[in-house]
């Protein structure tokens, strides 16, 4: 097709033309065709050296040149540092509720120090996210339920002032202070303070080791909103684990309840992410969780948590195994949060993870005969 | 339904529900990419308007598309799709197959007309769109013989002619894309501070001096529209200062011109009526016409995207008239807003957390040390 009569001085053409790039169409109808003259197929198409062949034909979809649908959310290292962090310090407020309310003083201090130091650190990363200390601030003009950061703000505010009134409390209990005057007396109002700042701090423990799953799945990235049901038991029990981790690793004196703890935690994560895994698996967005770096994360996380928590049984006869158990759980914590954000990440990347799921959805909603809510209509 | 329910899902008038008093009707955009001629004046004109900072210079090598996608500094973005005859007809099947399903649509749908139907076929609507009666008949008149398509391998002219309008050899796609201005937008309903709000056009805007660069909207819009702005952009100002640096962007369907009676700079400068402004319902009702139109001319491959309330993210409040899969263009399929599902969420994670707290206390039980 020419529209110019200096065409005609031009070369002929042979044959047609040849694509610029080839796109991921491309090579899905090539491999059809492929199939379909009898010769290679895509069992034995080799990957041009550098790669290995694909074990599975690939998905059929059209996408606009490879360009990502979504955009991933522009988070870095300090989000999965702050989900550790903000487990470590609900797990610890509740084994420093458990250890005052059981009366073990010695869990109760050091627990109550973990928290402390992992919700102020949890802060930090978050400032450090935002990029400057006041725009932490901007957060707490307004309340909004229907923002899971907006209230994970708060969650963290009202955990954060627990904390610190239990803190006070412990520490004011470790150095000497004088008999009257004006620390005596913050001393003991501090001491009338600390059992309802202990309570406080174990009831927004929970909310705040629950909140960052709600966190990660109300966002279309499509390994975190599929893994909406699962999520939060993952990373709750990942925050037990974690903290009763770093309290096995922190000191002797400390099995019973922190043992227990650790060991239900490690078996629950094994559990729901097995669980996560499957459901995962059968919407075919497992694939994010495997390959790559958070493959490697989340499959060393596995295998230190199957590890610590075996360990973790046994720490009552070695301190050696308490503190390397201990110092297992914690990791795998870190590694899980740090591999569950990273495949998130990379499947908003790929818009094979965003148009295949939705594509299948759409699909089977018509199948069974519902198309009032396509958002594509015909009038 | 409820103040609360109507909040995260369902079709509802988003102005009144932010709080609004005698809002005025929800204003919208119709994308006619049928009559989109890529000219990207568009892009130029959002880009004057809103001041938007060069977000670098470059060839993609995808068709025309340099631009790539819509971003902070992209609040318009022209996307250019090359497709051959196969791919042609596979939308025209698609679209046909939407028909056949008794998608929502106003009244019966239409039968592909026959070939002699051709001088029946209604007129453009006024200042709307290309007259196609000239072209379909152009094709009839050569279309019964098969050197009408030469190269054609598999199509022959008697299928083309069941499908009842020409189909080339090659065609572009080109489609403006913009923010959508949901219903249920995820990008607001999930920001933390209140940057951005619901104007009372029903649009969905940004303000720069509160957000607080978390980014959380980024990751919860279904569309992949909204993005933090980096300071990699190149700056056309001589001191080479990026306003806005680490501060969520988009359309604001250029609220500005709105508070004063007037058009978007997009629907403005656009010299073919391909992109049009005015109230959602006016707009809706323009499209609905459209499709109909194009759809009795036997150009079944085109359909509607955003015009149903009852979708993921109770209708969007720019329309746009397309003419494949939506995932062509780079738009998702079937696209949620994340909040629609929070009630489960934190419903679940209360679950997990009481269980946290039940793990804690059946730790603590047992004999003292």
């Amino acid at each position: 097709m020419t529209t110019s009569r200096f065409d005609s001085y031009r070369p002929p053409e042979d044959g047609p033309r040849r694509r610029r790039r080839t796109s991921v169409r491309d090579a899905v109808t090539g491999a059809a065709r492929d199939v379909v003259q009898g010769g290679r197929s895509w069992l034995d198409r080799d990957g041009g050296g550098r790669r290995e062949a694909p074990a599975v034909p690939d998905a059929e979809f059209v996408d606009y040149y490879g360009q990502p649908v979504i955009k991933p959310v522009p988070w870095k290292h300090e989000i999965p540092a702050y989900l550790f962090l903000g487990g470590v310090a609900a797990g610890s407020g509740l084994i420093a509720a458990g250890a005052a309310a059981t009366g073990r003083p010695g869990l109760r201090r050091s627990s109550r120090l973990t928290a402390m130091t992992a919700v102020a650190l949890s802060g930090a990363t978050l400032v450090a996210d935002l990029g400057r200390p006041e725009r932490f601030l901007n957060m707490l003009r307004t309340v909004k339920l229907t923002s899971p950061m907006s209230v994970g703000t708060w969650i963290l505010s009202g955990y954060a002032a627990f904390a610190g009134a239990a803190t006070a409390a412990e520490v004011s209990r470790m150095v000497p202070l004088p008999a009257t005057g004006p620390l005596a007396v913050a001393r003991t109002a501090l001491g009338v303070v600390e059992a309802p700042a202990t309570v406080g701090q174990a009831l927004f423990a929970p909310p705040l080791a629950a909140y960052t799953a709600v966190l990660l799945s109300d966002t279309v990235t499509p390994v975190w909103f599929e893994s909406r049901r699962q999520l939060p038991f993952v990373f709750v029990a990942s925050a037990a684990m974690a903290s009763a981790g770093v309290q096995l690793a922190l000191g002797p004196g400390r099995t019973g309840p922190v043992q227990r703890l650790a060991v239900l935690g490690a078996a629950t994560d094994l559990v729901a992410t097995h669980r996560l895994e499957q459901h995962l698996e059968g919407l075919e967005l497992r694939e994010p969780l495997e390959t790559g770096p958070a493959g490697r994360k989340l499959r060393l996380a596995k295998a230190l948590t199957v590890a610590g928590g075996l360990g973790a049984l046994g720490a009552r006869r070695s301190r050696a195994l308490a503190v390397a158990s201990g110092v297992a759980l914690a990791a795998a914590s870190a590694l899980t949060r740090f591999g569950i954000v990273e495949a998130g990440l990379e499947s908003a990347r790929d818009p094979r993870y965003t148009v295949g799921p939705q594509r299948r959805r759409l699909e089977e909603r018509r199948a069974r005969g519902a198309v009032h809510d396509s958002i594509t209509t015909v009038g | 339904m409820g103040y609360l329910a109507r909040q995260l899902a369902g079709r509802t008038d988003p102005a009144p529900d932010a709080g609004w008093e005698e809002a005025p009707e929800r204003k919208g955009f119709f994308t006619d990419t049928s009559i989109c001629i890529g000219c990207k004046a568009c892009e130029v004109a959002c880009k004057e308007w809103n001041a938007l900072p060069l977000d670098g210079l470059g060839l993609s090598g995808n068709s025309y598309d340099n631009t790539g996608g819509l971003g902070a500094s992209t609040w318009r973005h022209v996307a250019f799709v090359e497709q051959s005859k196969d791919r042609i007809l596979e939308a025209r099947a698609s679209g046909r197959r939407l028909v056949d399903l008794g998608m929502p649509q106003v009244g019966a749908p239409s039968p592909a007309p026959s070939p002699s139907a051709t001088p029946s076929l209604p007129p453009a609507p006024e200042g709307h769109g290309p007259d196609l009666r000239d072209l379909l008949a152009a094709a009839n008149g050569a279309g019964t013989e098969e050197t009408a398509y030469p190269g054609g391998g598999e199509v022959t002219a008697a299928e083309v002619s069941a499908m009842g309008a020409p189909l080339p050899d090659f065609r572009w796609l080109m489609a403006s894309d913009v923010c959508k201005h949901c219903t249920h937008a995820g990008c607001l309903d999930v920001c933390p501070t209140g940057a951005l709000f619901r104007s009372e056009h029903g649009t969905v805007v940004v303000q720069a001096d509160v957000c607080n660069g978390c980014g959380y909207c980024v990751g919860a819009c279904p569309f992949g529209v909204i993005e933090r702005r980096t300071d990699s952009a190149v700056s056309v100002r001589a001191d080479g200062h990026v306003p806005d640096v680490g501060v969520a962007q988009k359309c604001t369907l250029c609220y500005d011109r709105l508070t004063d009676g007037q058009t978007p700079a997009c629907a403005q400068t656009c010299p073919t009526t391909s992109i049009r402004f005015g109230t959602r319902e006016e707009m809706v009702a323009l499209a609905r016409a459209r499709v109909a139109q194009l759809h009795e001319q036997g150009f079944t491959e085109a359909r509607l995207y955003g015009a149903n309330d009852d979708d993921g993210v109770g209708g969007t409040g720019s329309v746009f008239l397309l003419l494949d899969e939506p995932e062509v263009y780079g738009l998702p399929p079937d696209p949620v807003v994340p909040t629609a599902r929070l009630a489960e969420m934190f419903r679940t994670a209360g679950i997990a957390g009481l269980g946290l707290l039940g793990a804690a206390a059946v730790a603590f039980l047992g004999r003292r040390p």
